[in-house]
């Protein structure tokens, strides 16, 4: 059986026929053809899933299409500019190498624009700390963690 | 282009793309008409397979085919390629067991493919795969490396006596058996090399598509080095190279296990044959574990040799390799090309290796970073640690006193390593005074007022690089004057666009944003070996400056034919001729190159230049980590404290870069230490580590920050003076990390400190030690 479903994707209302068990990520993935958000587990560790919904960091696979009716949805093709200028994330991520195989980055980046906005100012340990639901294999984290420091700098300089 | 010149930290210029989500990954791909494949994989380790019946399945919904090993062999394709080459103790040739893509007759691990199903989506492959019925006879299995080979051990295969795959030797066993019976004190300990997986953190998959009006199959897939795949995938399918394109698109990660021709390529390849449609298999994460290729996994028995000054005589090594259930080509390398790493930094002057590979019913191995290099590195540096505390020396003295200076260079090492160059007390001395080693007392002493047991461990270790091999590249303008850069190398997130179009922008003055790269398609493609044992900068990055030294070449011939002058000198990508001060730039040389007017009579015309680099000679990278680390003594809990590295990888094309791969390499190196591990039930044979919540993958939070340093000793086995980076991190990192743990633990009795060092295990040592049970 085939459910209905509507949504925001990226300020723009999408529609779609799902099955019951299709996941978030996959409608997103394959429905809507955003692939920029990716799947790397099936047990809800790796966070290469995280988009954010009304606003909140979330693992698009660990969530129903059907949960999402509704709701409005931001992946990683909705985060930058119009011309394409780069979020101040995404821009921290390459200033700082916040990224090698680019695999893990869409949730690594849906995740440092969520930590920006409920910790401003988070230091070092903190950002590590936050980042407990999200792995990458290539970087050693080294880079991210910079790049959520300064990207959530400038998010919050322009904020206030 | 000085912004974007040789040595200048340039951010990347793939990073845009993929940060805006527009990476494009195999399971990103999608092609018109196209089903799905899921693989229906042995439950059983070791299994006689007796019936599979598939009736269900076909009519299932969705399903379009349900193939076996049968239909594999009808459709004339062969068997996957396997190693070769070694030989056993006896002198005959290696065993060399039959790799099909689906298995028939028995399955050998947990995992093997029995059967593959094609239907229209993935969930209903999926759905119906579980309606394959397959009867199995369960047998005997052996997953256990240091027992596989014992007599009574359950046979991997009937034909492959004591599960022997092969044996590998190298150095002087006589001159080192002598030393070790001469000499003045003999240090002997046994390590086991855990087993690990890449993990990368996009899977393995492919998409094949069999094109019948042309009669040539396409395959969109994970990899390393593109044509190297596609010769062995053609011979895989008995058909021409020629009938086969192979395409690599943005790779999520692999570190050497996707590196193979697997089993899957071939049964999407199958699948859209018999379909007639496009098939695409992508691992789940959980399949991942028992469908990929898993690395290191070896026990090992050294023992080293001292005269009474501590200066080291002699080192005996003897190796139990696992090889798993079938090997590839280079499979079995992690057993054999790097146990050069073995002789380390020292002037021992007899070395000899001992490998024995034995089958198990296990995954098949890879190359995982390093390939051999940090399990020998491993070795060697706890014995050197080993050592110290047994003669009460301190383990960065004993290291200098055996450490071959720079004047001894080239050094032939008592294995088969000639470094080239290399100064290795320099990068010591940088590294003690980076991380303060002489205060290191008081901060030991400032953490146990804290109730916390500190300790300091090093690590200074030298690799190979860059093996004898091949490289190609080709620059092509187009008549405007920018260019399409075609690399034999394939980036697995390294960032080889960036490093190479610096490479072309500072050689040849064209802004990279005129240049766009392309990698990994085989119909694009004219050269390479593709990426692999740190290999790229120096092979790679040597093809593309010996392509723009062709087209400056050329282009200096038309500028000066074009100007009418015989005096044109080149910098920055302007032609000038100080006589008549008249100049061209490159662009200018090439819109202009490809009208004969321009061009003199004996050139062709066009610019477009290929260059096919190769080198008979490897470099030594090397370098020295510090590490300190903190336990929690009630707990067992070790904190990493601080973490210093100084390296030597030669010149440095791009320092943001050089540090992100010294970065991450240290990290997998630190998660092999202290967290993962591959782990089978020995009884069952079943995996018990088959998901990221039983597989402990390294998390942000576990690291400190890492300061690097280079102290670059410039190489000349290459154009650039470089030195591989790729794996170098890793290397250093097992080592460095095992003998701060060990250290913090050495007054209380602890002696060595098993991989993985999990809390669990630190506690138990910690006890051990405390009751007088020293390990």
């Amino acid at each position: 059986m085939l459910y209905d479903v509507q949504m925001t994707v990226n300020g723009q209302a999408v529609s779609g026929k799902v099955e019951a068990r299709t996941l978030l990520a996959q409608f997103i993935r394959e429905h809507l053809r955003l692939t920029g958000t990716h799947v790397g587990c099936d047990t809800t560790q790796c966070g290469c899933c995280v988009v954010h919904v009304d606003g909140v960091a979330m693992k698009s696979c660990t969530m129903l299409a059907v949960q999402a009716e509704g709701k409005a949805i931001t992946t990683i093709e909705g985060l930058a500019a119009e011309d394409g200028t780069l979020h101040p994330m995404q821009q921290a991520f390459r200033d700082h190498h916040g990224l090698q195989c680019g695999f893990c980055t869409p949730g690594m980046v849906m995740m440092g624009v969520d930590i920006a906005r409920r910790l401003p100012g988070a230091d070092e340990k903190t950002v590590r700390h936050q980042l407990e639901g999200n792995i990458c294999r290539c970087t050693g984290y080294q880079g991210i963690v910079e790049a959520i420091i300064d990207g959530s700098a400038k998010i919050n300089a322009v904020r206030s | 282009m000085g912004e974007f010149a040789i040595g200048q930290p340039v951010s990347r210029f793939e990073d845009p793309r993929l940060l805006r989500g527009g990476g494009r990954y195999v399971d990103d791909m999608s092609l018109p008409h196209m089903a799905f494949g899921h693989v229906v994989r042995s439950p059983h380790p070791h299994a006689r397979i007796l019936k599979i019946d598939t009736r269900r399945a076909r009519q299932a919904p969705g399903v379009i085919a349900v193939l076996t090993g049968e239909d594999w062999l009808t459709s004339g394709f062969g068997d996957l390629p396997t190693a070769t080459g070694k030989k056993k103790r006896d002198g005959s040739p290696m065993y060399r067991p039959k790799f099909p893509a689906m298995t028939v007759d028995k399955a050998r691990y947990v995992g093997d493919p029995v059967a593959f199903v094609v239907a229209n989506t993935a969930l209903e492959a999926q759905d119906a795969a579980e309606l394959v019925e397959v009867d199995y006879d369960p047998l005997p299995a052996i997953t256990d490396t240091a027992h596989a080979h014992e007599d009574g051990a359950p046979q991997v295969y009937d034909d492959c006596a004591n599960n022997i795959c092969f044996v590998y030797q190298e150095g002087d066993k006589d001159k080192t058996d002598v030393a070790i019976a001469a000499a003045d004190r003999v240090i002997k300990r046994r390590f086991v090399i855990s087993r690990v997986t890449a993990a990368t953190m996009e899977t393995r998959g492919s998409i094949g598509h069999y094109d019948k009006a042309a009669d040539r199959y396409t395959c969109y897939t994970t990899l390393q080095r593109a044509l190297n795949f596609r010769e062995e995938l053609a011979e895989t399918l008995r058909i021409p190279e020629s009938k086969l394109r192979i395409v690599a698109g943005d790779i999520g990660g692999s570190f050497g296990m996707k590196s193979g021709v697997f089993n899957e390529v071939g049964l999407v390849l199958l699948g859209s044959k018999v379909t007639g449609r496009p098939v695409k298999w992508v691992a789940t994460r959980s399949e991942s574990f028992i469908a990929d290729a898993h690395g290191r996994d070896n026990v090992t028995e050294a023992e080293l040799a001292l005269d009474k000054n501590g200066k080291f005589t002699g080192l005996r090594v003897r190796t139990l390799y696992n090889a798993g259930s079938y090997t590839q080509p280079g499979s079995d390398s992690g057993a054999s090309s790097n146990v050069g790493t073995l002789a380390g930094v020292y002037m021992t002057p007899a070395v000899h290796v001992d490998v024995t590979g034995v089958l198990t019913n296990t995954n098949p191995m890879r190359p995982f970073r390093g390939n051999g290099r940090p399990e020998a590195a491993f070795v060697i540096e706890r014995m050197v640690d080993i050592a110290a505390d047994e003669i009460g020396m301190d383990p960065a003295e004993l290291r200098r006193i055996n450490m071959i200076p720079p004047s001894a260079m080239p050094f032939q090492t008592g294995l088969s390593f000639n470094y080239d160059c290399g100064e290795f007390e320099k990068v010591l001395d940088e590294a003690l005074a980076m991380i303060d080693y002489k205060g290191f007392e008081a901060r030991r002493a400032e953490a146990r007022k804290r109730g916390k047991l500190r300790g300091i461990g090093m690590s200074y270790t030298i690799e190979k690089a860059a093996a004898p091999g091949y490289e190609g590249a080709e620059v092509r303008f187009d008549r405007t004057g920018s260019i399409t850069l075609i690399a034999g190398s394939v980036t697995q997130g390294q960032g080889h666009e960036t490093v190479f179009k610096q490479i072309v922008a500072d050689r040849l003055g064209i802004h990279p944003d005129e240049i766009h790269y392309l990698q990994g398609d085989t119909d694009q493609v004219f050269l390479g070996e593709g990426t692999g044992g740190s290999r790229t900068s120096a092979l790679g990055g040597s093809a593309v400056t010996s392509a723009t030294e062709k087209v400056v070449d050329k282009a200096r011939k038309i500028a000066a034919h074009m100007m009418q002058v015989d005096d044109v000198e080149y910098a920055d990508g302007v032609f000038t001729s100080r006589k008549t001060n008249r100049s061209l730039s490159m662009k200018e040389v090439a819109k202009s190159a490809t009208n004969p007017r321009n061009v003199p009579k004996d050139l062709e015309i066009g610019l477009n230049a290929t260059a096919a680099y190769h080198t008979t000679r490897q470099n030594f990278p090397n370098g020295c980590h510090i590490v300190e680390v903190e336990i929690d003594e009630e707990t067992g809990v070790a904190t990493l404290d601080k973490y210093i590295v100084v390296d030597d990888v030669g010149v440095v094309l791009n320092p943001l870069l050089l540090k992100g791969q010294i970065v991450g390499g240290i990290a997998q190196g630190v998660g092999q230490m202290m967290m993962e591990e591959i782990r089978f039930d020995p009884d069952s044979g079943q995996i018990l580590t088959g998901s990221f919540m039983d597989y402990a993958m390294p998390h942000a939070e576990i690291f400190p920050h890492i300061d690097i340093k280079s102290m670059p000793v410039p190489t000349k086995t290459n154009l650039l003076g470089v030195k591989g980076a790729g794996e170098a991190g890793c290397v250093g990192a097992i080592p460095a990390v095992a003998n701060a743990l060990v250290d913090a633990l050495t007054h209380l009795g602890v002696r060595d400190v098993a991989m993985p060092a999990t809390p669990e295990r630190i506690w138990r040592v910690i006890e051990d030690a405390k009751r007088g049970q020293t390990a």
